[in-house]
């Protein structure tokens, strides 16, 4: 052992190296801590957000960073691993003294932090599609809440491709399982019956579909147009499209809508067998819009690779980057308890036209698209809603949750799970 | 530009009138009228596009079907410059442009200079229905047997005069069937009742999914009683069918699920089970072949890809192996912990090193066509990809035995693992034999990973979802032996889909493990536990 303890020396020297430039620099610069994973199982989402977060930061610092300060990065990699993403953010509010955190991808990460950023004040941005039934003061969702998503989808097959059977597949976390419930919940609401819905649940990383794939075409075979709800997770999917056009169940049969299948999943597959296969999105890159082709380019610049996609919750993450810098701007502070109350309200414009508003219970506007899979690997829009949908914490068809909302902005209530009928908060103890 | 194309649409109505007026030549007009349809294909939502798609097809014109065939491809697209609509041809960010009515070549342009005409699902069932009732008459079958599964899918009481005359001429017997399956399920609607009757029980027994729901509802719903018991009786027949080659499937999955695990295990029955070290870097190596398949497909087209990857892969991943022995493993043996310790580290350097040179995202590795589709086996429905894998597994198990068996290095393998002293002692070089038999354990993970690259992600993660697995099967099917590694893996993947459907894919998985601690229990040294001396240390 004593051999191999000089190998430590430049190590720790460097260490201190940075501890000293970091201390000279502390002082005019505003630190932006990023909590994304860039190893294990997860790097293979969370690794592009980081860039797009240094991206933004080295945007806004060309700008003349904020409040007269640069901006720094400080990143942290908590290795996909869900009790290491509390310690990494402890790390960042209470040692670095980070002003902001944008960060996790999991459900299960975002409720191991929750509890730190509760306890130290600090704010998260949190950029990813997710089940809902939270809203804490000190995090913004800038991903879409179920009605911003799910509900839109499964409206647009239910009235668009007469869809009359459902097969609800996911992996079993929690997720898909909260989502499926809502769906369950939403479906019957709408007279679908016990025996036209199948759900599914599979292990992560599930690899061998075969069986799940022959049954999802004996259950779409007895006449009824049948779809796929598909709220599997991460690196299953690639097996589970492989199978699906192995065994020639192609869009027009059985079209799957998937709520967790973007551009970057996309680039990892082989798409030909996939086309026409659906996604629920609120962002696209393939819609034509000024701000997303400089967007786009800006990342192909910054990445130094042409061929490399964007997805939604790298929108998320440039809506939610911009607004936190709008409401330091208008608080002038990086003092959370100011910044949370001043982002309430602030406005932003989508990289897909339309503008994203932050709302009392810390959700956004979002306009949702359904996009079918194209031989590029992009998605063309085959509709849209209407108008921006404003997001909703509480889902309004889980008996559990109906009479519950979320309010940081009128003074009586400041709860994230009042409950309008008793008209009780029940403080951070979220069931 | 909304306002812009009534007008031009106009503008054209009216130019083509002039041209009809002063007898202009009949192709033009013809061309014309495509154009004025396709100007509007441009604003319209997909409900107006469907609408289009069926004045187009009424129309008389040369180009129409490859029209629609680019519109269902999406490579029709509305370029503003030549304010003309054109038919992009191969991929990337420039590609070649034709005219879409005229077909003459406008050279290249950048895609982002064109707006795509977007197609849904509904668009193209509806534009493959239309192309395909056209080419009922066509001299190439496959086109026919489009055109008939084109009204199995939608039955048109108004074509089946057309079907009908068909079946009279029609040579080729597969289509002659198709077309009587098509008339019957067209007979279903007869007013007749014993015609109705009769066409339920020529139905009976078939597997399409068009037939059976007309079926149920005739058994549930018809008026006559005779039809209505003739319908039950068939859909009876078809159900029974299906149970059987339900049953069949499952064997099949089972099968193909064994053979993926006994090649994810085989390289670690001759390391772990021949020479004792426990490789938690086992999975990475599977790893390093498909990487190797992916960077294959780099520089070779994808049809020849995989036969030059298997010896590459097997070579990357037997050098990497081999430097793993002699650069760790080596100082460790007789140490299965401190193994167990630096194969894991191993393990982690090599994923952390394949996400830091080809990033963390994961590579798409393309499947070849020999690989694609299904192909029946008798009234069985198989998948290609599986039944290839299939097949390698029992040539990649083949050789493995033939090389232990019948070769001197196998000889020696053997001697080693069974007494280390007494081979050395008989002039076996135990150190290189060590180096050797492990390098093939690692080249047999590769060759494993040019097989999982056509099932699954091939990403740096790999690797670990397959590593529990190939441990189980081989401590299962007892250490040290080829055929229980077989077995056991066999059983396993037979096992596993013989409980996924009645009790789910996580409960399944779950069962199998607690039955392997309740087996290992009983059996510390597995299905076929190896006698002598070594098995004893």
């Amino acid at each position: 052992m004593k051999k191999t303890m000089p190998k430590f020396l430049p190590w720790l020297a460097a260490g201190a190296l940075t501890l000293v430039t970091t201390l000279a620099h502390a002082a005019d610069t505003i630190k932006v801590g990023v909590l994304h994973s860039l190893s294990g199982t997860m790097a293979i989402s969370e690794t592009t957000l980081k860039d797009t977060v240094l991206m933004l930061i080295d945007e806004q610092n060309k700008k003349g960073g904020l409040l007269g300060k640069k901006l720094e990065a400080v990143v942290v990699d908590p290795a996909s691993n869900w009790p290491l993403f509390a310690e990494k953010a402890r790390e960042l509010l209470q040692k670095e003294k980070v002003a902001v955190v944008f960060g996790c991808w999991t459900s299960v990460s975002r409720k191991s932090v929750l509890p730190v950023f509760e306890e130290l004040n600090g704010i998260l941005f949190y950029p990813v599609q997710y089940e809902g039934e939270e809203s804490s003061k000190n995090v913004f969702y800038t991903g879409a809440a179920p009605n911003q998503q799910a509900i839109p989808a499964v409206d647009y097959l239910m009235k668009d491709l007469g869809v009359k059977r459902w097969v609800l597949a996911g992996t079993d976390y929690v997720y898909p399982r909260t989502t499926n419930k809502i769906l369950e919940a939403y479906l019957k609401a709408k007279g679908v019956k016990d025996e036209d819905i199948m759900i599914n649940y599979t292990p992560f990383g599930h690899s061998d579909w075969q069986s799940i794939v022959a049954n999802i075409k004996k259950f779409g075979s007895a006449g009824k147009k049948t779809a796929v709800v598909s709220t599997i997770n991460g690196d299953a999917n690639v097996p589970f499209y492989k199978e699906l056009g192995n065994q020639g169940v192609s869009a027009k049969d059985i079209p799957v809508v998937a709520f967790s299948v973007g551009e970057e999943e996309l680039s990892g597959i082989d798409t030909k067998p996939l086309v026409g296969h659906l996604a629920a999105w609120n962002y696209f890159m393939s819609i034509k819009n000024k701000a997303n082709d400089a967007f786009i380019k800006d990342w192909h610049a910054f990445i130094k690779n042409p061929k490399r996609v964007t997805n939604d919750p790298m929108e998320a993450h440039y809506i939610g980057f911009n607004m936190w810098v709008k409401a330091v701007e208008k608080a002038k502070t990086t003092d959370p308890d100011k910044v949370i109350d001043a982002m309430i309200g602030i406005e932003f414009p989508n990289l897909t036209g339309g503008v994203a508003k932050m709302l009392p219970n810390h959700h956004l506007t979002k306009p949702v698209f359904i996009g079918e899979i194209q031989a590029d690997g992009q998605f063309d829009v085959v509709w849209k809603t209407k108008d921006l949908v404003p997001g909703d914490a509480w889902s309004d068809f889980l008996p559990g949750s109906k009479d519950i909302i979320a309010d940081w902005a009128d003074p009586k209530i400041k709860c994230g799970n009042y409950n309008t009928v008793t008209k009780t908060c029940s403080g951070q103890n979220y069931k | 530009m909304p306002s812009r194309t009534p007008i031009r649409a106009g503008f054209l109505a009216l130019a083509l009138a002039l041209l009809t007026l002063f007898g202009a030549s009949p192709a033009r007009a013809a061309d014309d009228s495509v154009r004025i349809i396709l100007a509007q294909l441009r604003d319209a939502d997909f409900d107006g596009k469907t609408e289009l798609i069926e004045k187009l097809v009424t129309l008389d014109h040369p180009r129409i079907a490859t029209i629609l065939k680019a519109l269902s491809d999406s490579r029709l697209y509305y370029q503003e410059e030549g304010d003309r609509m054109v038919i992009g041809l191969g991929d990337g960010a420039e590609i070649a442009i034709e005219d879409a009515v005229s077909g003459a070549t406008l050279g290249q342009v950048g895609k982002r200079d064109l707006d795509r005409i977007t197609a849904n699902n509904r668009l193209r069932s509806l534009i493959e229905d239309r192309l395909a009732s056209l080419g009922l008459a066509s001299a190439d079958p496959r086109q026919r047997k489009a055109a008939v599964e084109a009204f199995l899918r939608n039955p048109d009481p108004a074509s089946a005069e057309r079907l009908r005359a068909r079946l009279a001429v029609e040579t080729e017997t597969d289509i002659k069937d198709l077309l009587m399956m098509a008339l019957a399920l067209a007979d279903l609607a007869s007013d007749d009742a014993t015609v109705r009757a009769k066409a339920a029980t020529a139905l009976g027994g078939r597997l399409q999914t068009e037939i059976r729901g007309p079926l149920a509802r005739m058994a549930a719903e018809d008026g006559d009683p005779a039809a209505k018991e003739a319908a039950r009786i068939a859909l009876a027949r078809t159900e029974f069918r299906m149970q059987m080659l339900g049953w069949a499937e499952t064997l099949f999955f089972g099968l193909s699920l064994g053979s993926v695990l006994i090649l994810a295990a085989i390289g670690l029955a001759v390391t772990f089970g021949v020479m004792g070290v426990i490789n938690m870097a086992h999975g990475e190596l599977m790893m390093l072949g498909a990487y190797t398949t992916w960077l294959v497909q780099q520089w070779l087209p994808v049809n020849w890809s995989l036969p030059v990857a298997v010896p590459l892969a097997f070579l990357v991943a037997a050098l990497v192996g081999i430097a793993i022995e002699r650069g760790i493993i080596r100082f460790l043996y007789g140490r299965p912990l401190e193994t167990l310790l630096a194969t894991f580290g191993v393990s982690l350097i090599l994923q952390q090193a394949v996400r830091s040179i080809f990033s963390p995202l994961n590579r798409s590795v393309a499947t070849p066509d020999w690989m694609s589709g299904t192909i029946l086996l008798g009234p069985l429905e198989v998948t290609l990809n599986r039944l290839v894998i299939v097949g390698f597994c029992i040539a990649v198990f083949a050789l493995l035995w033939l090389a232990l068996q019948r070769t001197r290095l196998g000889l020696e393998v053997r001697a080693v693992a069974q007494n280390r002293a007494m081979a050395r002692a008989m002039g076996v070089r135990s150190a290189r034999v060590d180096a050797l038999t492990f390098g093939l354990g690692s080249g047999i993970a590769g060759v494993a990973g040019v097989a999982l690259s056509q099932l699954t992600n091939v990403g740096p993660n790999l690797g670990q979802s397959y590593i529990v697995d190939s441990f189980m099967v081989v401590v299962f099917g007892g250490v040290g032996n080829l055929w229980g590694t077989m077995v056991a893996g066999l059983s396993l993947g037979v096992a596993n889909k013989l409980l996924e459907p009645w009790s789910g894919a996580v409960l399944a998985k779950i069962l199998v493990l607690v039955f392997l601690i309740l087996f290992i229990q009983k059996r510390p040294r597995g299905l076929f536990p190896q006698r002598g001396r070594a098995a004893e240390v």
